[in-house]
């Protein structure tokens, strides 16, 4: 399992923004160095169809997280959304859509009340998915 | 052109890591064609066998999607940026049961705490991270029906009914018939004459006095369907005929609720999850139901008791992981049994995109016959017809009569008439010759209605109706009103 470490308060940024959110699927950037996330920019979901169990980053808003952090020396080294009324584990969908080379974060979203945040990456492609050890940092990080 | 291309992380390795690398061209597809013969691997990754650009790959210039500025063939000034973006998707499972109940949590009705005997109950479920407390508390707000309590409906409320599903709904208008205790272990020697809703819901309240059992003795029809399936959030079917089976997934497909499907032959099984959401139904894998009196339901060909406990397990496993929302339904997916072999297989299943009920130009958007639907026709109802007890009387004044058995040979052996000729109706089309056009034929079966068919086939191959008598009630009457000593099966 590797690890990717995550400042408790970005972590607990992302389960705000899912139960924001709630009861839809809200989606977002990880911004850092491999194995680190720094920051986090949050994206609106495209998929107005069916947000509460689907989610698409409009990709202009990627064209411009990724410019701004290639500008400060940052890498977009993830993603996250969250799951509503559903555990924090990858869906049949969520396997199929993803892209190898990203860390994937899914929180899940129980009732409004944030649940659980896991970690997965999709790189091996007869494996469905590999879970990544979240490394919560202290505050001061 | 020199324009510089912006590159997402995936993409970067065969550029030492670069987030973006400077090319020329004068339109997008000459910039990105020199990008790729730079990194050939890439080439895959951003295009189609027919050179088109991957549907999760998204390509920008500056700010504009290249798809809003013409395709690939836009074109590019000095200074111009690409930028490959991948598409970023994903999202929950589709679970309408799921969607329900948060809607219901949204609407401000309260989950119900377990009490500590529950608590006790479950408890090794609610050890298991897939379950825990929100999953049993699924299980007790979940409402499942079950239709039939035989074979597959034995193993099915037995063990949903000890996992702490709340509400089981029991279809089902039978009594218990000795028969019926090779397989349908829900009910025992104690029960035989009794309905089967009565025995199995003693069952139920002895495994598990926390489950409602909502009875509806009744046969499964067109006319009640749908509003039955609408109060429930799985239908699980243990069906043992066609047309039911047929009426179980339109029911399903027209209320929105999964029909968790088995069936069970002889020795060989067949489990699936139909109408999951956009998953195939029952008549994407069968349009058509086989002729009438091709497939043998249990009670003509027999079945090895364990079968039902297996298939039906199958069954009762898919039921509580919709429940749960965990793993993988088998949704677009036949699982074959063979008891024998020892072997499990599985076929992928397509969504018919033809299909009458499920596909996008429905001919199927009510409940039809399903009796004429499967072409059960009314019996000939000019077929002559002799009660056992007058058989007998004939037989002994020593008329002439020719006794035909269309039974299995198996059946045979158990009990026969005296002086019968055996050709099993699968055999009969082929075995004409054979019989006698010029005798009065009574034909027998063990209960009266297989040789009905064979009276029917006989009546088509030129045999005069008028010689052809079928035995009321079958050598299950001549034991019951004639020879005692002859055993019932």
């Amino acid at each position: 399992m590797s690890a990717l470490r995550i400042p408790a308060a970005l972590a607990e940024a992302i389960r705000a923004h899912g139960r924001e959110t709630y009861p839809h699927e809200c989606c977002g950037f990880l911004l850092g160095a491999p194995g680190e996330v720094r920051e986090i920019a949050r994206a609106s979901n495209a998929r107005e169809d069916s947000p509460q169990n689907r989610y698409l980053i409009p990709p202009i808003e990627f064209v411009r997280v990724q410019r701004d952090a290639d500008a400060r020396g940052l890498d977009v080294i993830g993603f996250y959304h969250s799951h509503p009324d559903h555990p924090a584990r990858p869906s049949a969908f969520d396997r199929e859509q993803a892209w190898p080379g990203y860390a994937y974060l899914i929180a899940a979203v129980e009732g409004g009340l944030p649940g659980e945040l896991r970690g997965f990456r999709f790189d091996a492609p007869d494996e469905p998915f590999a879970e990544i050890e979240l490394d919560p940092l202290a505050e001061e990080v | 052109m020199a324009v510089r291309v912006h590159l997402p992380g995936p993409l970067r390795a065969p550029f030492g890591g670069a987030s973006s690398v400077v090319v020329e061209g004068g339109d997008v597809r000459a910039a990105l064609d020199q990008l790729v013969a730079r990194a050939p691997a890439l080439a895959a990754q951003l295009f189609d066998g027919g050179g088109a650009l991957r549907s999760y790959v998204n390509v920008y210039v500056n700010d504009e999607d290249v798809r809003s500025l013409g395709g690939l063939s836009a074109p590019l000034k000095d200074g111009d940026t690409i930028s490959l973006v991948p598409s970023i998707a994903g999202g929950a499972d589709d679970d309408k049961l799921a969607a329900a109940q948060a809607a219901m949590r949204r609407a401000g009705k309260v989950e119900l705490p377990l009490s500590h005997e529950e608590v006790r109950r479950y408890s090794r479920h609610l050890i298991l991270p897939e379950v825990g407390l929100a999953g049993q508390v699924k299980l007790k707000q979940a409402r499942v029906l079950l239709i039939g309590v035989g074979g597959l409906g034995s193993p099915l409320a037995l063990y949903l009914a000890a996992a702490g599903v709340g509400t089981l709904g029991l279809v089902d208008a039978d009594v218990v018939d000795e028969t019926n205790l090779q397989r349908q272990v829900i009910h025992g020697t104690k029960d035989v004459g009794r309905p089967k809703l009565d025995s199995a819901e003693a069952r139920i309240r002895d495994i598990n006095p926390n489950v409602t059992v909502e009875k509806h003795e009744t046969m499964l029809t067109s006319a009640n369907a749908l509003d039955l399936f609408a109060r429930y959030d799985v239908v699980a079917d243990g069906t043992d005929n066609f047309p039911t089976r047929y009426l179980v997934n339109d029911a399903c497909v027209l209320t929105g609720k999964p029909n968790v499907y088995g069936s069970i032959f002889r020795f060989e099984g067949q489990a699936s999850v139909f109408a999951l959401g956009d998953g195939p139904c029952y008549r994407c894998l069968y349009p058509e139901p086989p002729p009438p009196g091709m497939v043998p339901s249990c009670a003509e060909g027999g079945v090895l008791g364990i079968l039902p406990g297996i298939v039906g397990l199958l069954q009762a496993n898919e039921v509580v992981k919709l429940v749960l929302g965990v793993g993988t339904p088998l949704a677009g997916r036949l699982l074959l049994f063979d008891a024998l072999a020892m072997s499990f297989r599985e076929l992928k299943l397509r969504k018919d995109p033809n299909c009458p009920v499920c596909g996008p130009n429905p001919t199927v958007t009510e409940l039809i016959d399903y009796e004429a639907f499967c072409g059960f026709e009314p019996a000939p109802a000019d077929a002559r017809t002799i009660t056992a007890r007058e058989l007998k009387a004939r037989l002994d004044r020593g008329e002439e009569v020719a006794l035909l058995d269309v039974r299995e040979p198996q059946e045979f052996d158990l009990c026969r008439l005296p002086g019968s000729t055996l050709v099993p109706l699968g055999e009969l089309p082929s075995k004409l010759s054979e019989l006698d056009s010029t005798k009065e034929l009574v034909v027998h079966c063990r209960t009266g209605k297989r040789s009905l068919q064979a009276i029917e086939l006989l009546r088509q191959a030129g045999f005069s109706p008028a010689r052809l008598v079928n035995l009321e009630g079958g050598i299950d009457a001549w034991a019951r009103d004639v020879d005692p000593s002859m055993p019932r099966y």
